[in-house]
């Protein structure tokens, strides 16, 4: 076995097939079936743009993925540092050609899509700093000149997309390179030093804050303040959820999404909608879901021999599971509205992309989890 | 291997796996804390948000039920529902609005301030919100705008009811509705869950009396509502229920007819049948047109209505308080008799004055009427006579007396507009002017002067209680089809004249109520009213009838507006020549037929100068009216009886 498995560079095809994670494909395309028929149901029971355009999406993508996941583990390795300055360039193009829409700068035009790289960002980030963590030795991991650089890539991103303005996606990207930091070992130390430092600078921060950004966060802590207004969309959404019960309205029944009480259903409440129309049952059983493919990539880090590999997969997956914990708190109330997606389940071209090119490159350290990466 | 150690490798692995173990645990927290949130809100708060959730989803529209029908004693309706014939407009259905309004233009010659009114109204409102563009259409103009519709998009033709009236003879008895107004809704009860924009209520008479029951049950549509409040489909609909109909004991002949009659002068007639007071007909004059009140009315007209000194928006037959004058003269006697003050055959001389407590006391008669006896002192209507028995009567067995045949209080109940009037006596003007009674002011009481002040109805009333041998009757202007007690009393009465039992009893037995202490009096009361209508030097002569079949017996009566100076009483000043404003109002009441009495009337001609020469015409008119239709309105009763 272990020595069949040392030549794994020599996998036929087949081979690499048959190493796929089943569960994790299969846990995919389960939850990439439900998006479709929520799509449906947005649509208001019709086969229209939303749900076409969805369901065309998810398979490029899928397909893109199994193609990302055939790719030598070596190659994503080898590219890392040029994935993420390609993103960072797509980004700065963004700041001068971007597309603008409700008052933020945050797609270019592709003309088959408007692409919006801060969601590339999420993974690229992770990509680089899991090579950069990978290749230095552990003694020097909380050296201050090792620093340098993770920060540096860090806040370039975020200060861009924060410009956008686009304060969630960068709060989530920060959250996954952060996560790659903490797991390479950097100092508990740190991030309390640093958490400290963000707190006391917070009112400045805030100062920054563009009215309807200050709006959200005073009505996050009470949507009553303006229930017609920035508190609406989290009263209704409580109210969809709440009004679901346990087994939910059922499937094109949801009032609250098919009367437009819903704001954004297709995208960021996009869960909303199917708790609404699936009740508690169907919630619990989106969440396991969830659980499971956050499981499964968790299990493929474990599998994988090079640190590269762990470093990417489980902070790949710790912000795939923050972008759902995220998303879901949001909509549940637990969170102010910040505008983050629920992965695959969500209306969005890049957003999917991004996901799928992760996923890809997780599933490409399952099949080549002994090879070494340099 | 390569250039990090595998050694270096290895521990870096383990501080990776140590660190994926922390954050996995505090995954776990943060999904325990999700599932309970998610069992919070769908689980223990479902009930919450599922009453949330309805509410936003559904939206009730009312609808306004049909009022019921107001009909005649022979089932004609004098009040009734007419289809009404309205345009809307869905402003977010029409391709162009203004090309549209050019064109609903043509077709339904709109003013030009409408149509931007109209527009103005649009720009304001939701796009999928009618508006109204015309309120009554004729038919033909509804007609015409069908024939066009296929190229008016948006335009909507409705088709509803609304109240409308035969003709504006009996306005005042059956009042007017409109739109309900913010203090209609505060002050009744009823309306707080009817409410229904643009509903009519009732607002006088009839109308407001039978409210309650007339209005219905509001329907309502409740339909499925979106974020913006655009009706989606209809969920359910309760068309609700049309108002009760009402049958009344007006005659609509009767009432056509004595409108006529009173057109142009402020006058009031009553007719009451005398046995079961079903009030035949009540009219009041000048009138109104109670339909303008039904579409919002015209500036104009209502200040027209308001403006004339005629009045015509009160009900005088109700609400109209007039000194009932000589009319009362029957009463005083009565009472005089009943209380042993005179006998019928005790005589008084008439000079044409008295003088007493040194003040001097006219008769109307400047010459005087000479002798004069009870009989004659009703005939001539002698007011020396009643001056002489009312000072020996005393006002308060006088007002006790007038209140027991109805005078002082309301006839009939829950119309806001009747009055009560007043029946003076010591106490009274103690209690509400503060002061001593005079005994000048008891004279003045006798000839139904002074404070006396009555309702043309309450005449009519207390007329109808005396022609019907002293029994009280409670006067009725809703047919109940209850039995007619005090008829079936005299016809069995009249079958079985040798009746062993006491009259007492029978009454008892009949559960009648008699105001009399001894028939006797009535009688003679009648007679005299008789003799005053149908005997030479009656006040009433000259407008009797010959024929047996109508003959009535009638009292003439004038309420003074102002006393006559000393001087032009010397002059013989007549009250035709005096200003419109200052002459007396006439007053007649009278029964007939006479032989066989059935209906009371009490006639009111404001500023009419006597009794005798304005108002006994009419009510001889009348009089002939109801009964050319008194057989009819028998048998229409008795078929009535049958069925119930």
């Amino acid at each position: 076995m272990l020595q069949q498995r040392s030549i794994q560079s020599s996998q036929s095809l087949r081979d690499k097939i048959l190493s796929f994670d089943y569960v994790l494909i299969f846990s995919i395309l389960v939850l990439g079936i439900i998006s479709m028929f929520a799509m449906y149901s947005t649509d208001g029971g019709e086969f229209k743009y939303h749900t076409k355009s969805h369901i065309l999406r998810f398979f490029i993508f899928f397909g893109m993925f199994l193609v990302i996941s055939l790719i030598q583990i070596r190659f994503w390795h080898e590219t890392s540092y040029l994935i993420y300055i390609s993103f960072f360039l797509l980004l700065l193009g963004v700041k001068y050609f971007g597309l603008t829409s409700s008052g933020s700068q945050r797609w270019l035009n592709l003309y088959f899509m408007n692409l919006q790289p801060s969601e590339l960002m999420k993974v690229g980030l992770i990509l680089f700093l899991a090579k950069y963590y990978h290749r230095i030795s552990i003694e020097n991991i909380n050296s201050f000149r090792h620093l340098v650089l993770p920060i540096t890539v860090l806040i370039g991103p975020i200060i861009l997309v924060a410009t956008q303005p686009d304060l969630g996606t960068s709060i989530l990207i920060a959250s996954g390179g952060i996560v790659v930091a903490w797991l390479a070992g950097v100092r508990a130390k740190f991030f309390i030093y640093s958490g400290v430092a963000m707190i006391a600078l917070l009112p400045i921060a805030i100062s920054f804050l563009k009215p309807y950004q200050k709006s959200r966060i005073l009505t996050f802590l009470n949507p009553e303040r303006d229930p017609l207004g920035a508190g609406y969309q989290i009263i209704q959404s409580k109210i969809a959820i709440g009004s679901g019960g346990l087994f939910g309205k059922g499937f094109l029944n949801g009032s609250q999404s098919y009367l437009d009480y819903l704001p954004e259903k297709h995208t960021d409440f996009i869960f909303t909608l199917f708790s609404e129309e699936f009740g508690f049952f169907g919630s619990l059983f989106i969440l396991l879901l969830y659980a499971l493919i956050i499981s499964r990539i968790v299990r493929v880090g474990n599998m994988t021999r090079s640190n590269f590999g762990k470093l990417y997969c489980y902070s790949f997956a710790t912000a795939f599971f923050i972008y759902v914990v995220v998303n879901m708190m949001m909509v549940l109330g637990l969170l102010p509205i910040v505008g983050s997606p629920l992965p695959i389940m969500s209306y969005g071209g890049s957003s999917m992309l991004a996901i799928m090119f992760g996923l890809g490159i997780v599933m490409s350290c399952k099949i080549y989890k002994d090879v070494p990466v340099n | 291997m390569l250039s990090p150690g595998s050694g270096n490798t290895v521990i870096k692995s383990k501080l990776i796996s140590r660190r994926m173990f922390l954050i996995t645990a505090a995954k776990a927290v943060v999904m325990v804390g999700l599932v309970g949130r998610l069992i919070s809100l769908q689980i223990n708060q479902a009930t919450k948000y599922k009453s949330l959730s309805d509410k936003n989803r559904f939206r009730e529209w009312k609808l306004a039920p049909e009022r019921g029908a107001i009909k005649d004693f022979f089932n004609r309706e004098i009040a009734s529902n007419e289809p009404l014939y309205q345009v809307h407009l869905v402003p977010e259905n029409a391709k162009n609005l203004d090309n549209l309004f050019v064109r609903l233009k043509a077709i339904l010659n709109i003013t030009d301030n409408r149509v931007s009114f109209l527009k103005r109204k649009i720009r304001k409102q939701k796009p999928w919100e009618p508006v109204i563009v015309s309120e009554n259409l004729s038919w033909s103009d509804f007609s015409r705008l069908n024939l066009f519709l296929h190229e008016l998009q948006g335009v909507e033709p409705i088709v509803s009811v609304a109240r409308t009236y035969p003709d504006n003879s009996s306005a005042h008895i059956l009042g007017y509705v409109s739109q309900i107004s913010a203090k209609d809704l505060q002050t009744k009860e009823y309306l707080k869950e009817l409410s229904v924009p643009g509903m009519a209520v009732g607002k006088t008479g009839l109308e407001r009396k039978l409210d309650e029951q007339i209005i219905g049950k509001v329907g309502y549509q409740r339909y499925e509502v979106n974020a913006f409040g655009k009706r989606i489909r209809e969920i359910k609909i309760d068309s609700g229920q049309a108002g009760k109909s009402f049958k009344t004991t007006l005659d609509y002949e009767v009432q056509k007819y004595t409108a006529e009659l009173l057109k142009d002068k402020a006058a009031a007639v009553c007719v009451m049948d005398i046995y079961n007071g079903d009030i035949v007909s009540l009219v009041s004059s000048p009138t109104f047109e109670p339909n303008q009140f039904v579409h919002g009315l015209e500036k104009k007209y209502w200040n027209s209505l308001i403006k004339d000194e005629k009045k015509p928006l009160a009900n005088k037959a109700l609400s109209g308080l007039y000194p009932p004058g000589s009319t009362i003269k029957t009463i005083v006697a009565l009472s005089a008799l009943e209380n042993k003050i005179v006998r019928p055959l005790d005589t008084f001389r008439c000079k044409g004055k008295i003088e007493l407590y040194g003040e001097k006391f006219h008769c109307w008669e400047k010459e005087g009427h000479g002798i004069v006896n009870l009989r004659k002192g009703i005939q001539r209507s002698c007011d020396v006579y009643f001056y002489e028995i009312a000072r020996k009567l005393g006002v308060d067995r006088l007002s006790e007396t007038a209140k027991r045949f109805g005078l002082g209080k309301k006839v009939l109940s829950d119309f806001i507009e009747e009055r009560s009037g007043v029946v003076p006596n010591t106490k009274w003007k103690k209690k509400f002017i503060g002061q001593n009674w005079y005994l000048g002011e008891t004279l003045h009481s006798g000839i139904g002067q002074g404070y006396f002040q009555s309702t043309p109805l309450q005449l009519c009333l207390m007329t109808a209680q005396i022609a019907n041998g002293g029994f009280e009757i409670k006067p009725r202007i809703i047919f109940d089809g209850k039995n007619d007690n005090l008829r079936d009393y005299l016809k069995f009465k009249n079958e079985n004249p040798n009746q062993p039992l006491p009259t007492d009893l029978l009454v008892t037995n009949f559960n009648l109520k008699p105001l009399f202490k001894n028939q006797e009096h009535i009688n003679l009361i009648k007679d005299a009213m008789f003799s005053s209508s149908n005997e030479p030097g009656g006040t009433s002569y000259r407008h009797r009838f010959e024929d047996p079949k109508f003959t009535f017996a009638g009292k003439t009566g004038s309420s003074q507006i102002k006393r006559f100076t000393e001087e032009q009483r010397e002059a013989e000043v007549k009250q035709e020549s005096l200003p419109y404003k200052d002459r007396d109002h006439a007053l007649f009441v009278a029964f007939a037929p006479y032989k066989n009495p059935q209906y009371a009337i009490s006639v009111l001609v404001e500023h009419g100068g006597s009794g005798g020469k304005a108002a006994a015409p009419i009510a001889k008119k009348v009089i002939k009216k109801v009964l050319e239709r008194h057989d009819l309105r028998r048998s229409t009763n008795n078929l009535i009886g049958e069925s119930v």
